[in-house]
């Protein structure tokens, strides 16, 4: 693959910076996984830090605020040894009218290696990686509806770690799926891992149809959705989408697609419930489901450190 | 191939023998991934030693990082007994360059302070660019430096060794 095709690869095929899942072969996600599963295990020992890292400069530019994901690559590029300086973009300089490219020339200038870049705008971190020096490296924290690659390996390292297997899975996602770069990552990942069943579950309005060209079964109906699964992906409601005619009101939203007991029970006994957070409890999921024996949405927390560390490793290692 | 012919089986006795003489009543055996961790399996298991044997890997500690990358997974450390105040006995199939002994000293005192830490290879193929040596090494040879030297291990488990040009 070249540059125009797959800019996150260099000419062997090694991920330099990690934009989308669409496109990554399915052994490197895996390779990806294997090193995760790596790093996990440095939480146990007595010095939890790595050298790998050490002497690089990762600069966390969050355009849209986010607290957690922001906090979770910081603790993942300091557990490398690496310097973290984080940027409060939104406030300063895009607020002074600087454009997006003159931020990244100044901050390639302070001796940036690497970018974790959280944009409201689709394809920011795109730009960024075709524009900076070639030792930069670019992780896509989150980009618009886009994509949010980090959140889909950590949900890949979570079911393979709870289910061993994707090749026999039935998975739901249920909620926002249309305005959800969380869901389109998922989807992207469970299809190249060979997952056979991917359903996507919401009202008309946040599941249309069109998705059916991702490779995923549409359902309308939440018992349809999660009858037999394996893994039940719960997405955030965002709550700018309640006003307007997207959604009558979340009261409403809960009664057909929030998640609970009773609902829970139509899926597999040993299905497991995932969550991206924030949860919003009583919106889209029960307290009781949130915090009850199949829910492993802190697993996916501690987790996700995991994966990140082996995101960052792999694209500091390779050149492009 | 090489014209050199190293008998891994009657080496490894020499070695059991060597590493006898080094042990002390508390040593533990940490073999290094993947050729060591083979040697330290069966030492543990032929010289009668209580508990398991260590694995340690270089990889999260490598200094060519930047140039050859993250190395996968599979391979990660396993140290099931305290590191604190242990005399520790790292066990390795080839002692080269000595930079492999340099990262794994690194990622061992990343779990705790050992009382000492000595090692014992099957061979010493010279090359050293750090420092370091072995308490006990079974052979000394002199390889030139694009020759690749690895330990191998058949489903019998019986050692040999493998001669091939470096690819890198």
């Amino acid at each position: 693959m070249n540059f125009r095709h797959n800019p996150q690869l260099n000419k062997h095929g090694e991920l330099i910076h990690l934009l989308s899942i669409e496109g990554l072969p399915r052994a490197l996600i895996h390779q990806i996984l294997d090193t995760a599963g790596t790093f996990l295990s440095v939480n146990d020992r007595e010095v939890k830090k790595v050298p790998l890292l050490r002497g690089k400069s990762v600069f966390n530019l969050f355009f849209e605020n986010s607290t957690r994901t922001r906090t979770t690559f910081e603790i993942a590029a300091k557990r490398l040894s690496a310097d973290v300086i984080n940027l409060d973009i939104a406030r300063s300089s895009a607020a002074k009218g600087e454009s997006l490219l003159d931020t990244i020339a100044n901050l390639s200038a302070m001796h940036a290696d690497m970018f974790v870049v959280r944009h409201s705008e689709s394809g920011a971190p795109y730009l960024i990686a075709q524009h900076c020096a070639p030792h930069v490296h670019v992780v896509n924290a989150g980009d618009g509806r886009h994509a949010h690659p980090t959140q889909g390996l950590l949900d890949m390292y979570t079911i393979r770690h709870f289910k061993k297997d994707f090749t026999n899975l039935t998975v739901a996602i249920v909620g926002d799926i249309v305005h959800s770069r969380v869901a389109r990552s998922d989807i992207h990942a469970l299809t190249t891992l060979g997952v056979p069943e991917v359903r996507a579950v919401g009202p008309k309005t946040l599941v249309p149809g069109d998705l059916r060209e991702m490779g995923v079964r549409v359902c309308h109906d939440m018992a349809e959705g999660i009858r037999g699964a394996d893994v039940i992906i719960m997405l955030r409601l965002q709550n700018e989408r309640m006003s307007g005619a997207m959604l009558p009101s979340a009261g409403e939203f809960f009664k057909n697609y929030g998640l609970t007991q009773e609902k829970l029970a139509l899926a597999k006994p040993d299905c497991i419930v995932m969550h991206p957070g924030p949860i919003n409890r009583g919106v889209e999921i029960d307290s009781s489901v949130a915090d009850g024996a199949q829910s492993v949405i802190l697993p996916q927390v501690t987790f996700g450190i995991a994966v990140r560390m082996a995101v960052m490793s792999t694209i500091a290692g390779n050149s492009a | 191939m090489s014209s050199l012919h190293l008998d891994a089986e009657a080496l490894y006795s020499d070695l059991l023998t060597g590493v006898r003489g080094l042990l002390r009543p508390s040593t533990a055996l940490v073999g290094i991934w993947s050729g060591g961790a083979w040697l330290a399996e069966r030492l543990q298991r032929e010289l009668l030693l209580d508990g398991e044997h260590g694995v340690i890997s270089s990889a999260l500690h490598r200094d060519d990082f930047s140039s050859r990358g993250m190395t996968a997974g599979a391979d990660h450390t396993r140290l099931p007994f305290e590191i604190e105040g242990r005399h520790i006995l790292l066990v390795d199939d080839v002692l080269f360059t000595g930079r492999t002994i340099r990262a794994v000293v690194n990622e061992l005192f990343d779990f705790g302070r050992p009382a000492s830490v000595t090692l014992a290879v099957l061979v010493d193929r010279g090359g050293r660019e750090l420092p370091i040596d072995a308490a006990y090494s079974a052979a000394r040879i002199t390889l030139p430096a694009h020759q690749r030297l690895s330990l191998v291990r058949d489903d019998a488990g019986r050692f040999s060794f493998d001669i091939r040009e470096r690819t890198v």
